[in-house]
């Protein structure tokens, strides 16, 4: 049967493919698709726990919906500086962006 | 009455002069003549009192063993309990008696030689100060006190041997002064302190008592060692080898500064610590040796070098350095009679002969060298004839006082070490020899065409012959009186002449005379050849025996080297420890900030390992990992 | 009493502060003056607390006590002993004369003003406390504005001043965080929680009573001591002192050298002797060849220094030799002598400095080799070079013979060796300070010098201040030992116990 641990491996699998995303794509867009990927991994989670083992069935889901919204406001503010970096400097590749350095 | 209120009020004597060097620095700095005379009344009353302490010594009694006593505490702790006042015995009687009165003279002397300079009420309060401390120093009831104003006379000295300050070789000589002073305290203040760990008091007459019974029952080795120890401050003080290098150089200052600090009062400091403490030395006959041995060789030393001297107050100032060795002498070979005698018959002619070369020298416009003046004689008779009366005290011709004193010393040396007798019968050929070249070469034969002197102001001409009477029955006066019986250490001395060795001295020091006659007499012509003929012995004795240059030597090798050692192990090795650390943890930084390159993505790996890293560990830390999940 | 006393005196700079805080920049005279007035106060409360204080009674007097942070057991407490009370003379008399020294700074005078009184009431409060953590407080108090005074008002010689500035700091702070671990270890060992508390007093009881095992002790004192020691510029932890001196200001280098290093000293008495006997006794014998070997090598260095402040900086390392050896006798005569050659010394080196200060603002030279001959153009000067001078030398009739000999005493009896190597000192002591005085101020008259002013009134007052105390307290040392005493008396039968027990490794 499709039991929690399958819920579980598909965001597993969801994270990791985020999580490599974040560390290994040269775009900045790229990068900020991919903390899309993780956060909705986690939702996933989120919404898997409470199905199959949460007592109170509506804590996980709330809790999802918040990281909908936070999601969606990071973003909104990832891409405005994504958009500041690329007309100030002309780029928005992540291994040019380095200045924040010694 | 007189006496009574002199014995009782004994701490007056020093405090008048001290007042005086109050007032005359705050008050009367622009007034010359004020200064002066503040100085003088001052003095003068200290005199008339320690004339009446000594009045009160002998009509009441007072002895060396039961001395007059009064003091009071200056602070104290819990095993340190420290004095100060006032002790009045014979052998502080004949001191207070000496200081008063030759710094009295002196103070008037100074009032015709130091007229018109600029310095002159600077001279008067620093002469106050000196002799409060001077007199301070003589009534001390303990080695502490002593000791402070043993440093505050080495102060005065400073200060006044550097009084021509302006003058590089002066401002030197009161360095070299302090700075050898200086060593010598250093050793009498190790003794001070064992003293006080081994006996928990510092007082002369507690003291007395205590430590004679201490080597009785202990034995002499350990407060030997504490004696000598103690002993090397009189060595510095009173110009013994090796430490009287400072006293040459110390006639920079003015002559009457000579006259009274290093001729009648200051050098014999040392002399009077080791009577005042008597009864600890006169236990350790290790000591006495010691100083006894130092004390005639001192004596020879000095007067082989005073032998070719050129200038005449170097001459004196050697002179001072072998008669102190001579009162050293005395009190090792045990006469503290013969020692204090001596002590003050050469006050009276040695600062008559200091005053009589000032005399000269404020003539002949500070000419110093005896071999470009001569025939003084008929332009200046008064200062002639007081200053032969001098020479004759020193040699020791009867019955002038220097006979009965220097007698004394060879009678005691002789009963107790016929070498040092012979060797301090030698020393005392010497003196009479270079005294007489001295007289001879500045007072008789042919005048020098160059010099255009004129006889010394009433000023000055006065309290030299003051000093002149006193020299000639300045000893037999005492002497008859039974000076003997007063101050002594132990049983009373008779008063009598022993004639072998009285005859013996006398014709020594006329062969002296005839010496000196002989090579000087009749012009230069025989001395010059001599000088060619003894080659080497002359340049060792002319050069002071090289002292000096050793000491300087020393200072620049081993001082001077210890000291650029230190500072380049500052620099280098202490800095360098703190030195390296920062530049070291900027190197650090500076590395260290290459971690900042300013990658994203690789702060985000850093960040999931250390994750990943932080969840193991705890996990391995609280068993989940073995327990198995419930996943 | 019933007047709080001693918060008058230590609010008494802080008054002054926030007065010129509120004057204008530019009223350079008036900030000079309020600063001057507040100090006169200071002082003037500090004599009355000094002759008011019963030395026959002895023990804590004046006390002030406010609560502060009950959990912690910290409170406002004040008070004097026989120990502190002389010391807080010592601060306002150092205090006043570093005003009157600093007259003629003529660049940011608000700030310095306000920054050097912080200083002083730094100090101030460190020597009154009574509470270990207001100690501490104080303690650090004082480092900073140095930093400030020193790198804005300092000169550049042979180091920058930035260099020296950031040395003394970086320094002194690393001492201090040892000691403060050295201090809260022995806080929590104290008591157990709930109970702990910073009141010296009851610390001191604890401390002696044997509750702290031996080994906390020992380490315990180990971390203070490099943090005290270190303040007490004791070898080989001096070496931010000379550099720091010379950069600073005249001023600033009379509180560093006259109450700064004292206030390390006083920690070390205070907090490492009564707190944690055994420890001291341990390290004891490693402190006292330590403060012979300060005296010996930074007297020899003195005499390779031309530039005067170097000189007189490395003297005052050399002199705190001689109090940290008094200290670590741990006997009643060298305690006397070491709290008194702290009076001593801070007034003798304030006076040196003093007076150096004045030549260098007048003839931008401190170099010996320069000067000479400044007897004739500054005669006023020149005696004061020559009191200060004969006090570092140790002549009787001045304060510092009656504290050196007592220390020597004291010495002896426990360290015979360190003793005579340490006495040894006052040979090299003659030989820097006469030669430096000879070279500076006597000679023939150099022309080139002849326009210098000699001492006018401002300067007048540091010196005729220090040198009465000097002279005063020299001529009738009764007056200041007899208060010390009652101080140290008491500490008797610990410093017995001390003696005669037995530690760990029985002492290096």
């Amino acid at each position: 049967m499709i039991g929690l641990s399958h819920y579980l491996l598909v965001s597993a699998a969801l994270f990791g493919l985020g999580l490599f995303g974040l560390l290994t794509k040269r775009n900045l867009i790229a990068v900020l698709m991919s903390i899309e990927l993780m956060l909705n991994s986690v939702n996933i989670n989120l919404v898997a726990f409470s199905r199959y083992t949460a007592a109170d069935a509506s804590a996980g889901q709330v809790f999802s919906l918040f990281i909908i919204a936070v999601a969606a406001a990071e973003v909104a503010v990832g891409l405005a500086l994504a958009y500041a970096i690329y007309r100030g400097r002309g780029t928005v590749s992540v291994d040019e962006i380095d200045w924040l350095k010694w | 009455m007189w006496a009574e209120f002199s014995l009782t009020h004994a701490w007056l004597i020093p405090l008048l002069p001290a007042s005086a060097f109050v007032l005359i620095s705050f008050f009367l700095l622009s007034s010359p003549w004020l200064a002066s005379r503040l100085a003088i009344v001052a003095m003068g009353s200290s005199f008339l009192l320690a004339l009446g302490a000594a009045a009160a010594v002998l009509t009441q009694g007072i002895t060396v063993e039961a001395p007059f006593v009064m003091k009071t505490v200056w602070f104290s702790m819990p095993g340190l309990s420290v004095d100060m006042g006032v002790l009045v015995d014979p052998i502080a009687a004949t001191l207070l008696f000496v200081v008063t009165l030759i710094t009295l003279l002196v103070l008037i002397y100074s009032t015709g030689y130091m007229a018109g300079d600029p310095g002159y009420c600077r001279f008067f309060a620093f002469i106050s100060l000196f002799a409060a401390s001077m007199l301070g120093l003589v009534i001390a009831t303990n080695f502490l006190q002593m000791f402070v104003f043993w440093e505050l006379v080495g102060l005065c000295s400073y200060l006044l041997i550097g009084f021509y300050f302006f003058k590089v070789s002066a401002r030197e000589a009161g360095k070299k002064a302090f700075m050898t002073t200086r060593i010598g305290d250093f050793g009498l203040l190790l003794g001070i302190l064992l003293l006080q760990i081994t006996f928990r008091t510092l007082d002369f007459a507690e003291l007395a008592v205590k430590v004679p019974a201490y080597v009785a029952e202990n034995g002499a080795a350990s407060l030997t060692f504490i004696a000598i120890l103690i002993f090397i401050g009189p060595v510095a003080k009173s110009g013994q080898f090796p430490l009287h290098v400072w006293l040459p150089d110390a006639m920079e200052g003015p002559t009457p500064v000579s006259a009274l600090i290093h001729a009648a009062t200051m050098v014999v400091a040392g002399v009077y610590l080791i009577a005042r403490s008597f009864a600890i030395f006169s236990v350790l006959p290790g000591a006495l040796t010691v100083i006894a041995w130092l004390g005639v060789f001192t004596a020879l030393f000095a007067a082989f070098i005073a032998l070719t001297q050129r200038e005449i107050k170097r001459i004196l100032a050697f002179s001072t350095i072998s008669q102190l060795g001579f009162m050293m002498l005395a009190l090792g070979v045990g006469s503290l009679t013969s020692s204090m005698f001596h002590l003050m018959t050469h006050a009276f002619f040695k600062a008559l002969l200091f005053l009589g070369a000032g005399s000269v020298l404020h003539a002949l416009h500070d000419q110093a060298d005896i071999f470009q003046m001569g025939g003084l004689r008929k332009s200046m008779p008064a200062t002639c004839l007081m200053m032969g009366t001098a020479v004759l005290a020193i040699a020791g011709i009867p019955p002038f006082a220097g006979f009965f004193s220097k007698d004394e010393i060879l009678v005691a040396a002789a009963h107790v070490s016929t070498p040092i007798y012979l060797l301090a019968s030698l020393a005392a050929f010497m003196t009479a020899f270079y005294m007489a070249r001295l007289f001879i070469l500045t007072f008789l034969g042919k005048p020098n065409p160059h010099n255009h002197p004129h006889e010394s102001g009433l000023s000055m001409l006065v309290p030299m012959g003051v000093l002149a009477v006193l020299s000639v029955v300045g000893g037999i006066i005492p002497f008859a009186m039974g000076f003997g019986e007063w101050v002594r250490f132990g049983p009373a001395h008779h008063a009598g002449i022993d004639w072998a060795v009285a005859g013996a001295s006398t014709v020594i020091s006329l062969l002296g005379f005839a010496l000196a006659w002989y090579i000087y007499g009749g012009g230069h012509t025989r001395s010059n050849d001599l000088t060619i003929k003894t080659g080497a012995l002359y340049t060792w004795s002319f050069n002071k025996c090289y002292v000096d240059e050793i000491y300087q030597w020393f200072n620049r090798t081993f001082v001077g080297g210890l000291a650029r050692l230190s500072f380049w192990i500052d620099i280098h090795a202490l800095g360098a420890v703190v030195d390296n650390a920062w530049r070291g943890t900027g190197a650090a930084g500076s590395e260290m900030r290459r971690l900042q390159t300013g990658q994203m993505q690789q702060y985000a790996a850093v960040m999931l390992s250390a994750t990943v890293v932080l969840v193991i560990l705890l996990a391995a830390l609280t068993g989940s990992l073995v327990k198995g999940g419930q996943i | 009493m019933s007047l709080p006393i001693l918060s008058m005196i230590l609010f008494a700079p802080i008054v002054g502060v926030a007065v010129i805080t509120c004057l204008p920049q530019t009223a350079g005279r008036m900030i000079k003056m309020v600063a001057g007035g507040a100090m006169w106060v200071c002082f003037f409360l500090a004599s009355l607390m000094f002759v008011n204080y019963d030395w026959r009674v002895g023990g804590v007097q004046f006390i002030e006590q406010l609560a502060w942070l009950p959990d912690a057991g910290a409170s406002y407490s004040l008070g004097v002993d026989g120990i502190s009370a002389p010391l807080t003379l010592l601060m306002s008399v150092v205090g006043l004369s570093g005003i009157y020294s600093s007259w003629r700074i003529d660049k940011r005078i608000k700030e310095y003003f306000i920054l050097f009184l912080l200083l002083v009431a730094g100090v101030a409060g460190a020597f009154v406390a009574r509470d270990l953590l207001l100690f501490l407080l104080f303690y650090e108090v004082v480092v900073i504005p140095m930093y400030i005074l020193i790198v804005v008002w300092g000169s550049t010689k042979r180091v920058t001043k930035e260099y020296a500035g950031m040395k003394l700091v970086i320094y002194l702070l690393i001492g201090s965080g040892f000691m403060l671990a050295g201090v809260f270890m022995l806080y929590v060992l104290a008591n157990p929680a709930g109970q702990r508390t910073f009141d010296m007093t009851v610390l001191s009881q604890i401390g002696q009573s044997g509750v702290i095992p031996e080994k906390q002790q020992i380490v315990s004192f180990f971390l203070m001591m490099l943090g005290f020691a270190t303040l007490a510029s004791m070898w080989p932890f001096h070496y931010w002192s000379p550099d720091g001196h010379a950069g600073a200001p005249t001023a600033v280098s009379m509180v560093h050298a006259g109450l700064l290093k004292k206030l390390g000293a006083y920690g070390l008495l205070r907090v490492g002797l009564l707190m944690v006997p055994v420890g001291f006794k341990f390290w004891a014998p490693m402190m006292a060849a330590f403060g012979m070997m300060s005296v010996i090598y930074a007297a020899f260095i003195c005499l390779t220094q031309s530039d005067m402040k170097y000189m007189v900086g490395f003297s005052s390392v050399s002199h705190m030799g001689y109090i940290v050896i008094g200290i670590a006798t741990a006997d009643v005569i060298g305690l006397n002598g070491a709290v008194a050659n702290m009076f001593a010394h801070g007034i003798m080196t304030a006076l040196f400095f003093s007076m150096i200060g004045h030549v260098y603002n007048t003839a931008h030279t401190r170099d010996i080799k320069d000067l000479g001959g400044l007897a004739h153009q500054m005669p006023k000067a020149a005696v004061g070079f020559m009191i200060a001078g004969m006090a570092s030398l140790g002549l009787p009739g001045l304060l510092s013979f009656v504290a050196e000999f007592t220390i020597f005493t004291g010495t002896f009896a426990t360290y015979p060796v360190v003793a005579v190597l340490a006495i040894s000192g006052i040979i090299l002591t003659a030989l820097y300070v006469l030669r430096a005085l000879a070279d500076v101020l006597f000679g023939p008259r150099l022309t080139k010098w002849d326009a210098l002013p000699d001492l006018k009134a401002p300067e007048m007052v540091p010196l005729v201040l220090l040198a009465a105390f000097l002279i005063g307290f020299g001529m009738f040392p009764s007056l200041l030992m007899n208060v010390i005493n009652s101080g140290i008396e008491p500490l008797t039968p610990l410093l017995v116990k001390i003696k005669t027990a037995a530690t760990l490794c029985g002492g290096l």
